[in-house]
């Protein structure tokens, strides 16, 4: 649905985006991922036809952002990261006006008006001022107008920015249920929200992409780097080094008192054998957690080694193994 | 087809704004509140002077013509007021779009940046348009009450002639909007520019040389005498017209421009 292919960006002697390329596959959510600043707006804004390319060339629904714009933006569905409002409008009226200017035929308009608002929960607001609206109702205005002509495609800028956990769980949900029937790319710079609605992840830093795979295989090829904390009570001489004795644990560290971080080598869980020595020592065990590397770890890992080795970003379609990224 | 639906969204659109805000109204009203003063003053004029007239030359004198006394100098008046307010009326048309970010929708959504262009162009020129009929009505009254009633050609054309006049300053105010994200920037640099303009004019003068006869030419409220005489002359509607054309294409070009630099 969406083939990028070595797009570059400029601006003067700036280059935001730098070559990159991926495809999203019709009915499929992609996550883009990546610091700010990283080229993700500007690559959706290329995507968009809103910008035009330096070098390289970008197809939505098979026509060219570049040669044939019109044909683009009729079946891309856009929210920037703030959503373009008029404030001295209403919500139907905007809508209204948002359908003529996307094509939605005369006839068809009001319905579809009434879909959009109920989809995006908004219909109680129909006659409010845009411009008294709190912002989880603006954000969901911005939705419902990318939804208007019913597009093949629908490029999110950051959807969930700025919403409280409710509004975040819900248009989490919203996105989750457009996925299928529209082609998503969504951005993001919050992790959890990639492993909860995308199927894939694509992390941008410095305008190249870094890593693209599913975000499970993300997790688990850094798996190996597994940390379990463990909290107890009570004294115990020289506990830390009864730790480290446990067969399979790399390094022990004492993150506050009564509270242990623990390393442990690849593909082993431990966790049973901190227990016993915890209670061996005579300890309470008040709790044992075992973290994989989360996203955010492996997002940190690999937009912060990378500036040092810019060449050693994986290319993107050949999932690499996981020494390959942590390298 | 399409093309027209979409401009016509776009007028609807910037009328929602106006009249959703108090631009609108404050136009009109202090459009019709001046029209109404320079009619007044006139009038007074007008009688004073037609009345004087009678009395040195018991019946005999030519006839004091209200075209040329009333509503030409009214119509004169009026453009000079135009030039005063038509920058309030352009200045918001891009550079809002551009700070609120909504210029984002427009240019994400099928449409040309041409059709966005003569929307927010003709949207402008219509309110334009009203408040001149608004003013207008002060002239319904000459028919009405006056012994002889004035000719229709003359005012016609003038009318006319304020229509263009205000359409190029409109068209120049719009390229001006396209340039910053400013308002005030948009609507000073506008205001200053016409003035300039207007100031051009005044270099017409038959002693001056022919550098500053041909500089004179491009002033914008020159080209109003014979229209406001009701003579029709081709010359003078060209120059409007391209004058129009020419600011559209350079807001075109501007807008276009803007995204390969943004």
């Amino acid at each position: 649905m969406i083939e990028v292919e070595n797009l570059t960006k400029r601006y003067g002697r700036h280059t935001a985006v730098d070559g990159i390329s991926f495809r999203v596959h019709k009915g499929e959510i992609l996550g883009f991922l990546g610091p700010n600043g990283a080229g993700k707006t500007t690559t959706m804004r290329i995507l968009t036809c809103y910008l035009p390319p330096t070098d390289g060339t970008a197809r939505v629904a098979g026509f060219d952002v570049f040669a044939q714009p019109l044909e683009v933006k009729r079946r891309v569905g856009y929210t920037p990261e703030t959503p373009p409002l008029y404030p001295d409008m209403d919500v139907g009226s905007f809508l209204d006006f948002c359908a003529k200017i996307k094509g939605v035929p005369g006839k068809d308009r009001k319905t579809r008006i009434a879909e959009v608002m109920e989809k995006t929960r908004i219909a109680d607001v129909r006659a409010t001022l845009i411009g008294r609206l709190s912002k989880g109702y603006r954000q969901r205005v911005g939705l419902a107008q990318a939804l208007l002509h019913n597009p093949d495609v629908l490029i999110l800028d950051e959807p969930t920015a700025g919403l409280d956990p409710k509004q975040i769980i819900e248009t989490r949900e919203l996105i989750k249920g457009l996925g299928g029937e529209h082609t998503i790319v969504l951005s993001t710079h919050i992790l959890p929200e990639v492993s909860m609605t995308c199927g894939r992840v694509v992390i941008i830093n410095k305008g190249r992409v870094v890593a693209e795979d599913t975000p499970e295989n993300l997790t688990h090829r850094l798996q190996g780097a597994a940390t379990v904390r463990l909290e107890v009570r009570g004294e115990a001489l020289d506990f830390e080094k009864t730790l480290a004795g446990v067969s399979g644990v790399k390094s022990v560290r004492l993150a506050r008192p009564g509270v242990y971080e623990v390393d442990a080598e690849a593909g082993r869980d431990v966790r049973a054998e901190l227990a016993r020595a915890a209670v061996g020592r005579g300890l309470d065990l008040l709790s044992l957690q075992a973290s994989g590397m989360s996203l955010e770890e492996i997002f940190l890992h690999l937009t912060t080694t990378d500036v040092a080795a810019p060449a050693a970003a994986p290319p993107p379609e050949t999932p690499s193994p996981a020494e390959e990224v942590r390298s | 087809m399409t093309a027209l639906r979409n401009v016509w969204a776009l007028v609807e659109k910037e009328w929602r704004h106006y009249f959703g805000s108090p631009i609108a109204y404050v136009a009109i009203c202090m459009w019709t509140l001046l029209f109404g003063a320079f009619y007044v003053l006139v009038i007074n004029r007008f009688m004073m002077v037609s009345m004087r007239a009678g009395m040195s030359e018991m019946g005999g004198g030519p006839k004091l013509s209200l075209n040329d006394w009333v509503i030409s100098g009214v119509l004169h008046n009026m453009a000079v007021v135009a030039l005063f307010i038509t920058p309030m009326l352009t200045m918001r048309l891009f550079a809002e779009e551009k700070r609120q970010g909504t210029i984002e929708l427009l240019e994400t959504s099928p449409i040309t940046s041409m059709q966005i262009i003569m929307g927010k162009f003709l949207g402008a020129l219509f309110l334009y348009a009203l408040m001149i009929v608004a003013g207008l009505l002060n002239f319904a009254l000459l028919w009405h009450y006056a012994a002889t009633p004035p000719e229709w050609k003359p005012v016609a054309t003038g009318v006319l002639a304020l229509l263009l006049v205000g359409a190029c300053f409109i068209a120049l105010g719009l390229f001006v909007s396209t340039l910053t994200r400013n308002q005030i920037v948009a609507g000073t640099l506008t205001f200053g520019l016409l003035l300039g303009l207007w100031i051009l004019g005044w270099m017409d003068d038959p002693s001056a040389g022919a550098v500053a006869q041909a500089v004179a030419k491009l002033g914008l409220l020159t080209h109003l005498e014979s229209l406001m005489k009701g003579v029709i002359d081709l010359k003078d509607v060209v120059f409007y017209l391209s004058f129009i054309t020419f600011g559209l294409f350079l807001a075109h070009q501007s807008v276009e421009s803007q995204r390969w630099r943004a």
